[in-house]
């Protein structure tokens, strides 16, 4: 396979050194990031928050979110393009991120308003009764009115901040530690990951899971003390910080894929066995590049959900993660900019042809309604992608720039 | 790569923006995809009908009106973007949309933000009063109460089965009723609920269960907030097992004439169903809505309550613009206050200062043809946005005329929160 | 509370028939008396009707019986202009005639739209019904008969027992005969002369199942929870309850509450607070002061920004206002509330015990004893039908992915399109019922034409993509995955997105119903039997054909296979049309069961998938281990808790996982080399 050879060369490229040299050395990890930050000041300067306007909030939000996307991307390609396992469960780590931060802003928000109207009552308010018209508000609306036992933390922004990271990353190592050392390889470790997160959605789904069921955690998007601050502003911050993150996210994987252990875990993806007979303990190895990828997954989840609003148990649901794999086999996966690309493309693309801006076609009696079609579509390019593409869009480019004589792009 | 992008994307977005000054544009906010597609489509073509109709008698202040229909794809979070797009790029002056409880609360802070004017046209669970939303479906006391009450008093229930689907509007509606039955002096182990996922079709248990209810002499009624198409498979098992409508009646608040469309009613005559409104009620506009309906979607289509709530809903947004001069959300939202509009049962909907509607509460029995039989019909029951059922909310009220507040708290006369709860 | 309200409803009929019975009941004021009630004929209530109907019964009009059973079956109308009763017959001009209610002759007609029909709801209807008890007990109709006994059934009455045993003396019929007798029976229990016709009917029941039996035996041990300083004698009683201690079991005894109880969440009967709860504000037992009561006494209380010593900031925890509240207390402006000492003290002062509502002692005994009997039998055959759901829901399961057995099973193609190849099936077998109306013959015709278009969809796809991907098992996943969707979304274009109806024959309609406990519906039998037969049949393809030998030669060795003759592009054509072929069948006995929609088939996918990899893949005995596995386990679970089966579900899946470490070749794991394959 070409992929396997492309990029076991550049593995004798990177030597670990200091970060300039390994700049040097990859110059497209510098091109990503230079047109990352072009990227980002660009839309700063023409979006509503701080710049001239042309470019509308709800589209601030959108390439935001896209840039979380990418980043998730990023950490599916990792475990799928250069370990070669294949999760079909990402999403659930995504979501369980979002779920803890949107854990601390929705506590927070509600706590200022009941603080306020508290100021009303004759006695100041007891912390009982602070918790428990906290927990009125928040849990009302879904029928319950107490706290579970998971929001034991939810006042504290440290603390959730740490289970971003904490959470998530458990469940992959005790999901990867149970499947990989009983060797679940291959397409039944895809289908099993698939339901780790069915189960984990049906789970969140219940009201009794302490998560607000169905309806989920909603009102993400107004940051706690700040509702004077306008979403035009909030959007651009967001906006950075998701930049920020994918553009560490992909220096870091970068760095880990170009050193010794990249070569490792890519060896582990093209002959699994063969690396155990050389004495790797191949299973630590997946499951770290398991968990890490977890972690990375679970952070651009915790970006992502404050710029939707809403945090529900649909979010996670499988159908998701098979659209994240989709994503980085559009873009070409074992390529980090590959994965970055196809998630981009993909999502734009599709919330291009659900909102309602393309023309429908008159064909003859029959008028094709591209909200109705889309999805047509787009199943059936996953098909020739795989058929016809299998480097994907990725593959296109380092096609061209192969041309020009730089065979690692 | 990016560049391109967002170049794409700047040109893309900078087209729409140029809003001709002859046109009133109208949001149509509702699923074509996804799961809520079912229901939904069905209001979105309802909307585009009635917008026509306007178009036909000249528009409105002049101009014309223009649907703007996106669709969110039953996706809760595209729900948002939807409407933040709706408002800041296409700048419509109102929205039509949503179904679930869900889709609204992730609305909700968008159009509070940014002052737009949504219609709700779903029985919902209450608890809950926008400054920018208008509910022109039921509030609980106007569909699960009134059912109840006919459950207590007409049919002499005495053992209740609350069978819920596992999300928001059937929690809140069971909550309400729990302490509504408990009030009625109900015990406390004769109300037996459960809930089941979306979309759920293994039923043979929960209906068996329910049956076994009855061991103790007392007359089993069901209460079912079951939404959607587990209706289908429900209704089925219900069927075999032979659980006729004299035995153990279900009263269900979410299968209406286009739910039944999907099934073979013959086994379900008798069973129940409380709406506002019913394709069967006998009125010239009804008779006209249907007319129209069946003309533009085809013979075999059937109206329902959440249509209803729409035609009454944009009649009334009509009226009111008309009333204002202007698509000024804040003027439009004054000159709501008190519009009354003849509903399609017959009587008169009001637009109440608490943003929902007084109505009529009607029961039906399920007819062999998948049609109702209104066997009871109330006067108009004024929408109560908190519930006096629950201990927490007896002491809150709406009132956006003269309070301006939708959470106001009648004992310490304050108002909890402008914004609402999401 | 039935009880009560007929009760009071009856004594209301006596009071107004009095005053109705004034009016002079000539024969021909029948249709006076009807005119002067119409606003509540008209708009019928429980509540309101009775005074008519007991007019009705007492003026002994012979159009009364009529009236009522015609009122009952919705058959009477009225005139909107001068709101005149009458009944209505369709006639050839496309109006109605108006039938007159007293002569019984066709007096006027009219137009539809002038004319309302009468609905009276279903629990008026039911007061109807049971007021024509007595006359249609002596109907010669024996269908008659049947119904209205089925009327008293549900809705008894003391004064039914004597129509009853009369009606019994000369019925004919003999399978009514028996009905009649039980139904007495069962009036007798509750109603009977004397203690010995009473415990006779009750002891007549011991090996009985029946759900009304239950409902009859269990009113009569209701009880009723009282206190005393010590226990009075010459009651009935039931049990003697020690607050914060015994915990009451299912068949009316007690026990002290045991670390067993609290883990299954079995509470004590009563608490020591709501034990207490009874004796406050007696013998001078103080009340006790909630948390509400003592907020606002204390808000009462304030002065200056102070109340009992406590300044109104400082009143910003429990702890200080539970001080305040005992300063007032202390200085007589508040109640003061029991301490916890004064309340066990109080409790244990008193003994608390349920009597039986029924006074008579061997009547309570024979049904508890009966009763229990019953009641253990019922215990078992609850386990039995749960264990016949759990098959059929494994038959399901089984359907949806005995298709998958094959192409992922044996040919290892993962296939996420194979969902809506069953959804497939399903539209095929609504598309069918559109044109064959007959429900019989379009199922028969359905499940060839299923197999037929999802045998060709599934060569197709096979053809047109998978061939090409057989070394790429990930992108095949993948590839699939469109398709997939592509069939979803179209799908949704082309049938819309409301659900569609797939009716099943009439004789497939209801259950077989083996007792009042054990009971399964028709259409699951016929699944469980489908799937019998796709088995069988499969296995013998796969273990005694041709085409079976040659696929798992193939499968085994596919370039070896070649070298001996066969064509391994046929095969796999033919072993993928034949999985998909039959998920498009198991389409339609889904859709028969459930519902036709677009997202029918994602429902069962990811289930499907697991079933065959935890029965073990290569081969359909696994599969049909898998199915069995899942579905008896997820009912049992579901017993567990009852109340949620979103969490049966999930607890499922982590079961499944679990299970994966220990087995992880599935419940049935081929040996030796084909395992390698």
């Amino acid at each position: 396979m070409t992929a396997a050879n492309t990029s076991l060369n550049s593995g004798k490229v990177a030597l670990g050194g200091p970060l300039t040299r390994f700049l040097m050395n990859n110059p497209s990890t510098l091109l990503f990031i230079g047109l990352l930050a072009l990227f980002t000041i660009v839309t700063t300067l023409l979006g509503e928050g701080l710049g001239i306007g042309v470019v509308s909030t709800s589209m601030v939000k959108t390439l935001g979110k896209t840039l979380c996307f990418c980043l998730v991307a990023i950490a599916m390609d990792l475990v799928w393009g250069f370990c070669g396992i294949l999760s079909l469960g990402h999403f659930a780590f995504f979501g369980l991120g979002g779920y803890m931060i949107g854990m601390w802003l929705m506590y927070a928000r509600t706590e200022i308003i009941v603080l306020k109207a508290g100021k009303a009552a004759t006695m100041p308010m007891t912390p009982e009764e602070i918790r428990s018209a906290v927990g009125e508000q928040i849990f009302g609306v879904v029928g319950g009115s107490e706290f579970p036992l998971i929001w034991a933390f939810a006042d504290s922004l440290f603390m959730q901040l740490l289970f971003v990271i904490l959470v998530p990353g458990l469940l992959a190592l005790v999901f990867g530690w149970l499947a990989f050392r009983s060797r679940v390889t291959g397409v039944y470790l895809s289908i099993l990951t698939q339901a780790m997160t069915l189960a984990l959605a049906l789970y969140l789904f219940q009201n009794d899971s302490g998560l607000r069921g169905n309806n989920g955690l909603s009102g993400l998007q107004n940051l706690p003390g700040m509702e004077s601050t306008p979403q035009a502003l909030v959007s651009i911050w967001f906006l950075w910080a998701s930049a920020f993150a994918l553009g560490l996210g992909y220096l870091l994987v970068k760095l880990l894929v170009e050193s010794k252990l990249g070569n490792v875990i890519r060896a582990i993806r093209d002959d699994e066995s063969r690396v155990r007979f050389l004495g790797y303990n191949v299973e630590a190895y997946k499951l770290f590049i398991f968990v890490l990828s977890a972690v990375i997954a679970a952070i651009a989840g915790a970006l992502y959900y404050p710029q939707a609003g809403i945090i529900n148990p649909a979010e996670i649901a499988p159908i998701a993660s098979i659209y994240l794999a989709v994503w980085v086999a559009i873009g070409g996966r074992g390529r980090l900019y590959g994965a970055v690309i196809g998630a981009a493309f993909v999502s734009l693309l599709s919330s291009w042809f659900t909102g309602g801006q393309i023309p429908d076609i008159q064909l003859g009696a029959y008028r094709i309604q591209w909200v109705n079609w889309w999805l047509v579509l787009l199943g059936l390019s996953f098909v020739a992608t795989t058929l016809y593409a299998p480097q994907g869009l990725g593959g296109l480019f380092d096609h061209l720039s192969r041309k020009k004589g730089n065979p690692d792009g | 790569m990016f560049k391109k992008l967002a170049l794409a994307a700047a040109i893309s977005i900078a087209t729409p923006v140029m809003a001709l000054a002859e046109e009133i544009k109208v949001g149509i906010l509702h699923s074509l995809s996804g799961t809520m597609a079912i229901s939904e489509t069905t209001l979105k073509d309802t909307m585009l009908m009635l917008i026509d109709e306007q178009n036909e008698k000249g528009g409105l202040l002049d101009k014309k009106l223009v649907p703007v229909v996106v669709d969110p794809a039953s996706d809760w979070p595209l729900f948002a973007e939807k409407a933040r797009e709706l408002l800041t790029v296409h700048k419509v002056d109102v929205i039509f949309g949503n179904w679930t409880s869900v889709s609204r609360k992730s609305v909700l802070p968008v159009i509070e933000e940014l002052n737009g004017l949504l219609f709700y046209p779903v029985q919902y669970e209450g608890e809950e009063s926008s400054k920018n939303v208008f509910y022109t479906g039921a509030a609980p006391n106007q569909q699960a109460i009134p059912a109840t009450d006919y459950y207590l008093e007409e049919l002499g229930v005495e053992k209740f089965a609350l069978l819920g689907t596992d999300y928001v509007y059937p929690r809140t509606t069971n909550k309400i009723l729990e302490q509504y039955l408990i009030d009625k002096g109900i015990k406390e182990e004769d109300i037996f609920v459960n809930y089941t996922p979306f979309g759920h079709s293994d039923w043979s248990k929960i209906v068996a269960d329910v049956v076994a209810l009855g061991a103790d002499g007392k007359k089993v009624g069901v209460i079912s907030t079951i939404n959607g198409d587990a209706n289908i498979g429900f209704y089925k098992e219900l069927a075999a097992a032979g659980v006729s409508a004299d035995d153990i009646p279900v009263v269900a608040f979410s299968v209406g004439e286009e739910e039944l469309s999907g099934l073979d009613t013959t086994n379900l005559v008798g069973h129940l169903a409380a709406w506002n409104y019913f394709q069967s009620a006998e009125s010239e506009a009804n008779t006209k809505f249907i007319e129209s309906w069946k003309t533009r979607m085809g013979e075999e289509r059937v109206t329902n309550d959440p249509m209803e709530a729409h035609y009454i809903g944009f009649n009334m947004w009509v009226n009111a613009v008309e009333k204002a001069g202007t698509t000024d959300v804040d003027a439009v939202r004054t000159a709501m206050y008190g519009q009354e509009f003849p509903n399609l049962t017959g009587g008169t909907a009001v637009m109440l200062p608490n943003h929902h509607l007084a109505k009529p509460v009607l029961i039906g029995e399920i007819q062999e043809d998948g049609q109702f039989d209104i066997i009871s019909q109330t006067e108009e029951v004024p929408g109560d946005a908190w519930t006096d059922f629950l201990e927490a909310s007896a002491v809150l009220k709406s009132d956006w005329k003269d309070l301006g507040c939708g959470m106001y708290n009648t004992e310490t006369k304050t108002c909890v929160q402008i914004k609402s709860n999401y | 509370m039935l009880r009560i309200l007929l009760t009071s409803l009856l004594l209301t009929w006596l009071g107004a028939s009095a005053a109705l019975a004034q009016t002079p009941a000539s024969p021909s004021g029948f249709r006076e008396l009807l005119q002067e009630n119409f606003k509540l004929i008209q708009r019928s209530s429980v509540k309101t009707v009775g005074p008519l109907l007991s007019a009705i019964r007492d003026g002994k009009f012979e159009q009364g019986a009529e009236f009522l059973s015609k009122w009952e079956e919705k058959d009477v109308w009225y005139r909107k202009q001068d709101n005149r009763l009458f009944y209505v017959k369709p006639n050839a001009a496309k109006a109605y005639d108006l039938v007159d209610i007293e002569t019984g002759e066709v007096t006027a007609t009219a137009k539809k739209g002038d004319l309302r029909q009468i609905k009276p709801n279903s629990g008026v209807r039911a007061m109807l019904s049971a007021a024509l008890v007595e006359f249609r007990l002596a109907s010669s109709d024996p269908n008659i008969r049947r119904e209205s006994l089925e009327s008293i059934s549900r809705n008894a009455k003391p004064e039914h027992l004597k129509a009853l045993r009369e009606a019994i003396a000369v019925e004919t019929d003999a399978d009514l005969k028996t009905r009649f007798g039980m139904i007495e029976r069962l009036l007798a229990m509750q109603y009977g002369e004397n203690t010995e016709v009473r415990v006779s009917a009750i002891q007549s029941f011991k090996e009985s199942l029946g759900l009304e039996v239950r409902a009859s035996l269990n009113p009569l041990l209701s009880t009723s929870i009282q206190h005393a300083d010590k226990l009075p004698s010459g009651i009935n009683l039931a049990r003697v309850i020690v607050p914060g201690q015994t915990v009451l079991l299912d068949d009316g005894t007690t026990r002290k509450q045991t670390l067993i109880d609290r883990l299954f969440d079995r509470n004590v009967e009563m608490t020591v607070d709501e034990a207490y709860e009874r004796l406050a504000g007696k013998n001078g037992l103080k009340e006790v002061v909630s948390r509400e009561q003592r907020d606002a006494a204390l808000v009462d209380n304030l002065d200056q920004g102070r109340v009992g010593g406590f300044n109104l900031a400082d009143l910003d925890n429990e702890n200080a206002r539970n001080r305040a509240y005992r300063a007032l207390a202390d200085a007589g402006k508040v109640p003061s509330s029991p301490d916890g000492e004064e309340i066990a003290d109080a409790v244990s002062n008193h003994v608390f015990y349920a009597t039986y509502d029924e006074s008579d002692k061997s009547v309570t005994d024979a049904a508890r004893d009966t009763l229990g009997r019953i009641n253990m039998a019922v215990r078992w055959n609850t386990y039995l039908d749960l264990f016949l759901d759990a098959i059929s829901l494994a038959s399901i399961y089984f359907l949806a992915a005995i298709g998958l057995a094959i192409t992922f099973g044996v040919m290892r193609v993962i296939n996420m399109a194979h969902g809506e190849f069953i959804m497939m099936g399903a539209y095929t077998g609504y598309v069918v019922q559109q044109f064959i109306t007959n429900y019989t013959l379009s199922i028969l015709v359905a499940i060839p034409m299923a197999f037929a278009v999802t045998f060709a969809a599934g060569v197709a796809l096979e053809r047109l993509v998978i061939r090409y991907l057989y070394n790429r098992p990930l992108e095949t996943l993948l590839a699939t995955f469109g398709i997939s969707i592509a069939l979803q979304q179209l799908a949704k274009n082309i049938f819309g997105t409301q659900a569609r109806p797939l009716t099943a024959p009439d004789w497939l309609d209801g259950a077989l119903v083996i007792n009042d406990v054990v009971s399964i519906s028709w259409i699951r039998i016929a699944i469980f039997a489908l799937g019998t037969i796709f088995f069988a049949g499969l296995w013998w393809t796969l273990n005694k054909t041709r085409l079976g030998l040659e696929t798992r030669a193939v499968v085994q060795n596919p370039r070896m296979a070649a070298s001996m003759g066969i064509n391994p592009d046929r095969i796999n054509m033919l072993t993928f049309g034949l999985g998909s072929g039959i998920a498009g069948i198991a389409g339609v006995a889904i859709g028969l069961y459930a519902k036709v929609t677009s997202e029918l088939g994602s429902d069962y996918i990811v289930q499907s998938f697991m079933t065959v990899v935890i029965g073990g893949v290569g081969n359909i005995w696994g599969t049909l281990a898998g199915a069995g596995l899942i579905g008896i386990l997820q009912k049992l679970i579901e017993n567990f808790n009852p109340s949620n089966t979103l969490a049966a579900q999930t607890y499922m899946i982590i079961f499944i996982i679990i299970f994966i470490q220990f087995r992880p070749r599935g419940l049935i794991a081929l040996k030796g080399r084909a395992a390698e394959a």
